[in-house]
């Protein structure tokens, strides 16, 4: 799941209008290509589901949207700026957060400490007061376990804040992960760009659909358009060649 | 749709080839650098001295490389094994002559060589059974640790069986070349030791053989299978425990080749463990997976190493080469974080 | 029964987030202080000088070695060489302004070190994993031979040595040989309690946080916003700052001088390594239990096998410790690889429900 953009007052674009946009994209590695010139865009407070079967290259397409990755071709425009070589971190503190398929939170740390860095961004106190552990570093930790409280009180795991992360089973450890990637953005009701393999829950959620497959796009528009599609069909069902 | 879409510059040359250009670029420096200096004599003395210091961070190197890819272990301990291989083969040697009260000769010297292999042996299988087995899919950090303990392990017992003074090898017993010949070559005059010589043609014959075992026969397929993928070769039977201890003693008797050359241009004691620790800057170099680049970084660490001590090492008061390795090692990696052979790595997450 | 934490609300944040949440611990750590305030008054002077003093200079570069490689799990073969950066800086300020205080400049010599340290730590950028823990080594080496070939740092010493002159605080002899090892000690326990509060400060933070969630898995935390480059480089200055502080206090209060480069040699680096494996990786307490083992062990095996009637000589204790410490550190890999500071926590839950089993 991606979350984009945390509010709408801070962007300055409306919802309903292109929040994020990718335009002709081709991904490379070595000589496989993953994806190949898929174009679709973002609006702003919708609910877009990427889908294709196996290996379609919807991880790909997170992971350029994202900044693990660099196409070869084609441009992300995001709020209306196109992207140049975007880091992780600079994708994260201009608004879009991710989950991932693995659970990939940090084990060897607590329920809270995970959840507290999602804050890292807005916490700013430099490494001297961070040695004392007074004054400003203090007032700023306080600040943020609120909101933190906030969440793990949201998502109900007040009993496993102080538990290593590692020792709790999965279904809590996704909702550790939710918790920290709600921490990043702090608001509810931000665009999710929604990557499934389940097609019941991507057609009862979504707003509008991308398909890929091998990399390309095979057809994109609202849940029933894309569920009509011969070429959808066909590649969930497979055809005879 | 406006967006210009411009395809990516395709790179000239392939990677392997652009590698192979910095190489040559940088013995083409060191080149330039001699031609300036303009010192013949020590120059083909000195090349000559750090291609033979090359074969044998090389031949660590290539243990090294053994083990890391069957087991994906990096086995910092391979330098030690190196010395405490040697260690045992010169120690067994004087314990049979001088308290057991067996003549001196080839024949000990050949049974002190079965007993150091067979200690490898036991070793590589203690390693498998006490170190490897209980931590099977530990990361790579957790794993270096623990050979960092073996190799503080093997330094202690080493010590503690065969005494910490420092030993003669059995050179001539084994029937090693000793004495050396005056060559005149490139304009310059070059002393080259025999057992140089030896030493070079031993490790290309091993070398070699390890080749034609890996491609040709039944287990070096199976080992070739573990390296790609441990998961595969579990599911068509190889069994993994098995290919462990094949390997380790593989590079235990590779170390102790290397050993008994090492000991014979310096005498075998512990001491040589900086020594050992530097063929870990090869890797750096050549890869931690490629045997090509444990040959060839072993090169150029040695020749590198060699020259700048010889031509620079005064300019900074000498005893430069402890650490010009690393450094060495450091600027490739500045340019190619994988090695020179290394593949690069695509992370998926 | 005494150990309980039942009855103590804690009715802030502040309170919840305080190091020693439980009441009884911090009346244990209390304790714990005023022990090691009496202590060298308790004990003979051979306790002190094998002991107590190494482990106290020791626990720092410990400490350090554990904020980067058990809270930031980057590995690093080269302590012992950043301990000497400290030791040779502090040896260096002194010598050329003797009139500031000797503490002042311990404390400033890890930031010596720190520089050192971040220079050393930028291969960083590029390398990840094992290929670092290589590129430690040229730290270690390269400082290894600056301390041996560059004189100026021992001030052209003939011997090549550095020898630690007299310095006093409110006129009584605080380094140098006239100086009393009880107030030596007293000087080392006092930078060892001040640097432990910074360091556990540091890692219940943010800083510690981003830390630990690079250890833990890199990408995701590049995606909560951590720079990676930036606190790897910080996890190298901290690391590096608490290493120098424990070389200058290795040197000025318990060896009292240095041999030209052997003392900040590789094995050095090695048990720091060590002392932090068997202590526990990423625990403050773990450092203390693993110092003490790295500097016991050696002293006991030594002095007290004679001492029951095992015949062992001096050169074999050394390398029966070397087997131990080796042996010891797979075994803790092994089985419990948070080390001794483990073993403490399940003896404190223990004695959370003593006297019932759960």
């Amino acid at each position: 799941m991606l979350h984009v953009s945390p509010n709408a007052a801070t962007t300055g674009i409306a919802k309903g209008e292109v929040l994020l946009s990718v335009e002709n994209v081709s991904l490379r590695f070595g000589g496989v290509k993953a994806i190949s010139d898929v174009s679709f865009d973002i609006r702003k407070g919708e609910v877009r589901a990427i889908i294709g079967p196996n290996g379609a290259g919807k991880t790909s397409m997170l992971n350029c949207i994202n900044g693990f990755y660099f196409p070869q071709e084609g441009h992300i425009t995001y709020k209306g700026v196109r992207r140049q070589k975007v880091r992780p971190h600079e994708a994260a503190s201009s608004g879009i957060a991710r989950t991932f398929q693995n659970v990939a939170l940090f084990k060897g740390m607590t329920t809270l400490d995970n959840i507290m860095t999602g804050r890292t961004l807005k916490m700013h106190t430099g490494l001297f007061w961070q040695l004392l552990r007074h004054g400003p570093a203090m007032r700023e930790e306080i600040e943020h376990r609120r909101k933190v409280e906030d969440i793990i009180d949201f998502l109900e795991i007040q009993a496993i804040r102080k538990i290593p992360v590692g020792k709790l089973p999965y279904g809590l450890q996704k909702r550790v992960e939710l918790g920290r990637a709600l921490a990043v953005n702090q608001t509810f009701g931000t665009t999710i760009a929604l990557i499934e393999h389940d097609m019941g829950v991507v057609m009862d959620l979504s707003d509008r659909v991308v398909v890929l497959e091998y990399g390309r796009k095979i057809a994109d528009g609202t849940p029933d358009v894309v569920k009509a599609d011969q070429k959808v069909i066909d590649a969930y069902l497979g055809v005879a060649h | 749709m406006s967006a210009v879409t411009s395809s990516a510059p395709k790179p000239l040359l392939s990677p392997a080839v652009m590698a192979t250009l910095k190489v040559l670029g940088v013995f083409g420096a060191i080149a330039l650098a001699i031609v300036l200096l303009d010192l013949p004599d020590l120059l083909v003395q000195t090349l000559w001295e750090g291609l033979v210091a090359g074969v044998l961070y090389a031949l660590i190197a290539l243990g090294f490389v053994l083990i890391f890819k069957a087991s994906g272990v990096f086995n910092f301990a391979q330098g030690i094994m190196v010395v405490f291989s040697a260690l045992t083969l010169v120690g067994s040697y004087e314990i049979m002559t001088q308290r057991m009260g067996l003549p001196p000769g080839t024949v000990v010297a050949i049974l002190a060589v079965i007993v150091a292999v067979a200690t490898m042996f036991v070793l590589a299988w203690l390693v498998e059974r006490i170190v490897l087995r209980p931590l099977v899919n530990q990361n790579d950090i957790i794993m270096l640790m623990a050979t960092v303990g073996l190799t503080y392990f093997l330094i202690g017992f080493g010590e503690y069986v065969f005494g910490g003074n420092p030993k003669v090898m059995i050179t001539s017993q084994l029937g090693l070349p000793v004495g050396s010949t005056q060559f005149n070559i490139l304009g310059g005059r070059v002393n080259i030791q025999h057992l140089d010589v030896a030493a070079a043609v031993i490790a290309s014959v091993m070398i070699a053989g390890l080749a034609f075992f890996f491609q040709y026969t039944r287990i070096g397929r199976a080992l070739r299978a573990v390296a790609d993928s441990h998961k595969a070769a579990l599911s068509v039977g190889i069994s993994l425990n098995q290919i462990w201890v094949i390997v380790w003693f593989t590079a235990g008797v590779v170390a102790l080749v290397t050993g008994i050359m090492w000991g014979a241009r310096s005498d075998v004691s512990f001491a040589l463990e900086i020594i050992a620790l530097k063929a870990l800057s090869v890797l750096i170099l050549g890869g931690f997976t490629s045997v090509p680049g444990a040959i060839v970084g072993g090169l150029i660490i040695g020749i590198g190493e060699k020259m700048g001590e010889g031509y620079w090492g005064p300019l900074f008061g000498g005893g430069i080469e402890t650490w010009l390795a690393y450094v060495i090692a450091l600027g490739f990696l500045l340019f190619r974080p994988q090695g020179l052979f290394g593949e690069k790595i695509i992370e998926r997450i | 029964m005494f150990y309980r934490e039942t009855g103590q609300f804690k009715t802030n944040y502040a309170d919840d987030m305080a190091i020693f949440p439980i009441r009884q611990d911090r009346i244990g750590i209390a304790i714990i202080i005023a022990i090691a305030l009496i202590l060298p008054f308790m004990v003979s002077d051979f306790v002190l000088k094998t002991i107590l003093l190494p482990f106290l200079a020791l626990s720092v570069a410990v400490i350090g070695l554990n904020i980067l490689t058990g809270y930031t799990g980057l590995i690093s073969l080269g302590s012992a060489g950043f301990m000497g950066v400290g030791a040779y800086a502090c040896y260096k300020l002194t010598t050329l302004f003797p009139e500031v205080n000797i503490i002042i400049w311990i404390f400033a010599s890890g930031f010596f070190a720190a520089a050192v340290g971040v220079f050393f730590g930028l291969p960083s950028l590029r390398i990840k994993g094992l290929y670092l823990a290589v590129a430690t080594l040229a730290a270690q080496f390269f400082l290894q031979w600056a301390f041996v070939r560059i004189p100026w740092l021992f001030n052209y010493n003939p011997s090549g040595a550095i020898e630690v002159p007299l310095r006093t605080l409110f006129g009584m002899p605080i380094t140098g040989p006239t100086a009393e090892l009880e107030v030596k000690y007293l000087i080392c326990l006092g930078f060892v309690i001040g640097m432990t509060w910074l360091a556990s400060n540091l890692v219940h933070g943010r800083i510690g946080r981003s830390w630990m969630a690079v250890r833990d898995m890199d990408i995701a935390a590049e995606l909560m916003g951590i720079k990676l480059l930036n606190a790897k480089l910080m996890a190298f200055a901290v690391s590096s700052f608490f290493c120098g502080v424990s070389g200058a206090l290795f040197v000025f209060l318990y060896l009292g001088g240095a041999e030209a480069g052997t003392e900040f040699a590789i094995r050095l680096s090695f048990l720091i390594l060590f002392a932090v494996i068997i202590g526990g990786t990423g625990s403050m307490i773990g450092s203390f239990f693993g110092t003490a083992f790295i500097v016991a062990l050696p002293t006991i095996l030594k002095f007290g096998a004679p001492a029951i009637g095992i015949a062992i000589t001096g050169a074999t204790a050394e390398k029966i410790v070397l087997m131990i410490i080796g042996a010891l550190t797979i075994y803790l890999l092994i089985v419990e690889p948070h080390g001794l500071a483990r073993l403490w926590q399940i003896m404190k839950q223990k004695l959370r429900v003593w006297p019932f089993p759960y």
